[in-house]
C-alpha cells in the first residue's frame, strides 16, 4: 500500500488549557484511535448504555476527519466560518464524536467521564443547547444532518467561503425520507462544497439492514441522484480513509455533491462486538469491558 | 370608543411579502427559502430582487427546515415560507430537534392558517398550529391582525434572535393598525378601553372584536379591546391589569379552543387572578371546506360571536 502521508507533523499548541494534537501520521493516527475506542468502551460501561457498535466502526474515520482532514479553527465559532464544517447525522454516535471533540481540543477530556449523566453537557445524543464546543447541530431523531449539512455548505457560498462541509450518516438512518429530499436537492442546485459519508456497516437495531429494510445499491441510489459516488472499500483502515478523504476532496468543487460509502464494521476493534448487530446500542458489562480493554492497550491517557 | 379605520382591505400574507421585501435591502444577512408556493407567499419581490439569496426547495418542507437550520451557521437569517399546515404539523420533528433545540435563529413564517383559507378544507386548514409551536421551548409565536401589523412583526423578527413562528393569513381582510405602530415582540397592543369586559384577540379576530365592541356599546356594555399578536411569550401584564379591572375576558381566535391563545390566557388567570373566562374558537374540530366567512360564521369566530361570548361571560362575574 502506498501511503499518502505527506509529511509527519506534531504540533503541540494549546487551546485554552487544552492540548491538540495534529498528526499526519498513520500510526499516529491508529494510536488516536485506539484511545478513542477505550474512550467510547468506558463511556457506555459508565452509565450501561449509549451506542458502542457504530461508534467502534467509525473511529478511524472520525480520527482521520478531525486530525488529519479537516481545516479547523483553534477556538469553536458557531458560524464557523474560514474553517471545514462537520454535522454528525446519526447521533447515536455521540460517544466517538464526544471522544474525537475533546482530544481535538474542543472540551477538557475529563470531562467524557459526565456523559449521559445529569447536569452533563455531554448528553446521550449531541445538543448544542448544552453549550458544547464542537456541536452546531442537535441530532438523534435520524434522517435530519444531510439537510442541515447542505444549510450549512449552502451558507458557505454565500459567505464566499470556500471551505468544505462533512457530514456522516448511518446506513439504516437512509430509511428516513428527509434524506432523500436533500439528497435530490442537493444534486439540483449543485452544493458542491459537501462531502456526505455513509457509514454502510450494514447494520441496524433490529438486524442487518438488509432484513429490516433492504435497500438495494446504496450507490446506484446516489448515482442516480446525480452525485459523484466514491467507496472506501476498507473503512477502518486509516491510510484507506486518507486516500478515499482526499479523493473526495480532489472531486469537490465541480458542480455536484460528494458521497463517500463507507464500509465499517459495526464493533470493529472489540472482537466480540463485530460481526454482530448486538452491539449497536449495548453496552458491556464489567467483565465484557475488562476483555474489550485488553485488546486497546492505552495510548494517550484514559480520561 | 376609539375609532379604528379600515384603510383599504388587504391580505396578511401580502404584508408579510412587503416585509420581506424591505428586509431584502435592509438586512443582507435575511435569507429566503419557499417549499414551491412564491406566489402564495408573495415572494416574489424577493426573489427577483436578491436571487442568490432565495431558496426554492421544491416540495420538501422537512428539507427546507433543515437547509434553514443550516443557514443559520455562517450568520444568515432564514425566513421561511410555505402555508401554516406544512410549516408545522407536517414537519414538526425537523423543528423540534434542528430548530428549537438546535437553538437556531430560524423563522418560520406560515400563511393560509385557519379556516379562512377556506374552499380547499381541513387537509390545508391547520387549527392546531399555535398549540403546536407555543409548546416548543424558546419559540416565539405571533399570529398577526392585518397587512400593516404582519409588515411590521417581519420587520421586527429580523432583529430578534431566535426561532420563531410567525403566522399570518389567506383572504383580503381589513387593513386598520396604523402602519406606524410600533411592533414589540410580547407586548400586547391596547385597541379600546373599557371596563365592563376584557375582550382579548388575535390574527383574524382583532377585527372582529373591535366591531364586537362597538355593538356592546350600542347596547350599554364598555369592552376592552387588546390585540395579543404575540401569544408567546405572553403580555401576561397587560392581560392581568385589564382583567382586574373588568373582571371577565373573552378571548378569540381563529384556532382550536385546545392549545391557543385562549388556553394560554386561561393559565395566566389560574396562577394569577382568576376570572370568568368564555373562548370564542373552533371546538376540538377539524374545518371543513366553504368560503372564509361561511365558515367564520359557522364555527362562530365573528362579531356576533363575540358579543354572544361577551354576554354569557358577564352574567357569570
Amino acid at each position: 500500500m502506498i501511503c499518502t502521508t505527506k509529511k509527519i507533523k506534531l504540533l503541540l499548541h494549546p487551546i485554552n488549557t487544552y492540548i491538540s494534537f495534529i498528526m499526519s501520521n498513520t500510526q499516529q493516527l491508529q494510536d488516536f484511535t485506539t484511545q478513542v475506542r477505550r474512550d467510547i468502551l468506558r463511556m457506555v460501561h459508565a452509565v450501561n448504555s449509549g451506542h458502542p457498535g457504530g461508534s467502534l466502526g467509525c473511529a478511524e474515520f472520525l480520527v482521520t476527519l478531525y486530525q488529519d482532514v479537516m481545516k479547523r479553527n483553534e477556538v469553536f465559532d458557531m458560524n464557523g466560518i474560514g474553517e471545514d464544517l462537520f454535522f454528525l447525522s446519526n447521533g447515536h454516535i455521540s460517544p466517538v464524536f464526544y471522544s474525537v471533540l475533546a482530544r481535538s481540543g474542543y472540551f477538557p477530556v475529563a470531562e467524557l467521564a459526565t456523559f449521559r449523566k445529569l447536569n452533563s453537557r455531554l448528553q446521550g445524543h449531541p445538543t448544542t443547547h448544552e453549550g458544547l464546543p464542537g456541536i452546531r447541530m442537535a441530532s438523534g431523531s435520524l434522517g435530519q444532518g444531510m439537510s442541515v449539512a447542505i444549510g450549512a455548505a449552502q451558507a458557505k457560498k454565500l459567505n464566499n467561503d470556500n471551505h468544505l462541509v462533512f457530514a456522516l450518516l448511518g446506513d439504516g438512518e437512509l430509511q428516513e425520507g428527509q434524506n432523500w429530499e436533500a439528497i435530490m436537492y442537493a444534486s439540483a442546485k449543485k452544493v458542491d462544497n459537501l462531502i456526505a459519508t455513509i457509514d454502510l456497516n450494514g447494520k441496524q437495531i433490529d438486524g442487518t439492514t438488509d432484513e429490516v429494510l433492504a435497500m438495494g445499491s446504496v450507490k446506484a441510489k446516489f448515482e442516480a441522484f446525480d452525485w459523484i459516488v466514491l467507496e472506501i472499500k476498507e473503512g477502518n483502515n486509516i491510510d484507506a480513509i486518507k486516500a478515499g478523504l482526499a479523493d473526495a476532496k480532489s472531486k469537490s468543487g465541480n458542480g455536484k455533491p460528494v458521497c463517500i460509502l463507507l464500509h465499517t464494521e459495526m464493533g470493529n476493534g472489540v472482537d466480540f462486538m463485530m460481526h454482530t448487530h448486538a452491539w449497536h446500542g449495548k453496552a458491556p458489562n464489567d467483565e465484557q469491558l475488562a476483555k474489550a480493554l485488553e485488546q486497546n492497550v492505552e495510548t494517550l491517557g484514559d480520561y | 370608543m376609539k375609532k379604528y379605520t379600515n384603510t383599504g382591505s388587504k391580505d396578511t400574507r401580502s404584508g408579510f411579502g412587503a416585509g420581506m421585501t424591505e428586509l431584502g435591502q435592509k438586512n443582507e444577512n435575511v435569507v429566503a427559502l419557499c417549499a414551491d408556493l412564491i406566489g402564495s407567499l408573495k415572494f416574489d419581490d424577493f426573489k427577483k430582487n436578491h436571487p442568490e439569496r432565495f431558496f426554492q426547495i421544491g416540495i420538501a418542507e422537512a428539507n427546507m427546515i433543515g437547509i434553514a437550520a443550516g443557514l443559520t451557521i455562517g450568520g444568515k437569517i432564514p425566513f421561511t415560507g410555505t402555508f401554516a399546515n406544512f410549516s408545522t404539523g407536517r414537519v414538526y420533528d425537523q423543528i423540534r430537534q434542528s430548530v428549537a433545540y438546535s437553538d437556531k435563529n430560524v423563522k418560520i413564517c406560515a400563511s393560509h392558517a385557519g379556516l379562512t383559507l377556506g374552499e380547499d378544507g381541513a387537509t390545508h386548514q391547520i387549527l392546531e398550529d399555535i398549540g403546536l409551536m407555543k409548546m416548543l421551548p424558546g419559540m416565539t409565536v405571533i399570529n398577526t391582525c392585518d397587512y400593516n401589523q404582519t409588515k411590521a412583526a417581519t420587520l421586527a423578527l429580523a432583529d430578534h434572535h431566535g426561532p420563531a413562528y410567525l403566522r399570518f393569513g389567506r383572504p383580503v381582510v381589513p387593513n386598520f393598525m396604523p402602519a406606524d405602530e410600533p411592533f414589540v415582540i410580547g407586548k400586547a397592543i391596547m385597541l379600546n378601553e373599557g371596563t365592563d369586559v376584557t375582550i382579548i384577540a388575535t390574527g383574524h379576530l382583532v377585527w372582529e372584536a373591535l366591531i364586537a365592541a362597538e355593538a356592546l356599546e350600542a347596547k350599554g356594555i364598555s369592552a376592552e379591546v387588546i390585540n395579543i399578536h404575540t401569544i408567546k411569550p405572553l403580555d401576561e401584564e397587560a392581560i392581568l391589569k385589564s382583567v382586574k379591572k373588568t373582571g371577565c375576558v373573552v378571548t378569540a381566535e381563529e384556532h382550536n379552543i385546545i392549545g391557543g391563545l385562549g388556553e394560554s390566557v386561561s393559565r395566566t388567570l389560574v396562577q394569577n387572578h382568576l376570572v370568568p373566562q368564555e373562548f370564542v374558537a373552533v371546538n376540538d374540530s377539524f374545518g371543513e371546506s366553504g368560503t372564509p366567512d361561511q365558515l367564520m360564521e359557522k364555527y362562530k369566530l365573528n362579531n356576533q360571536a363575540i358579543v354572544e361570548a361577551v354576554e354569557k361571560v358577564i352574567k357569570r362575574k
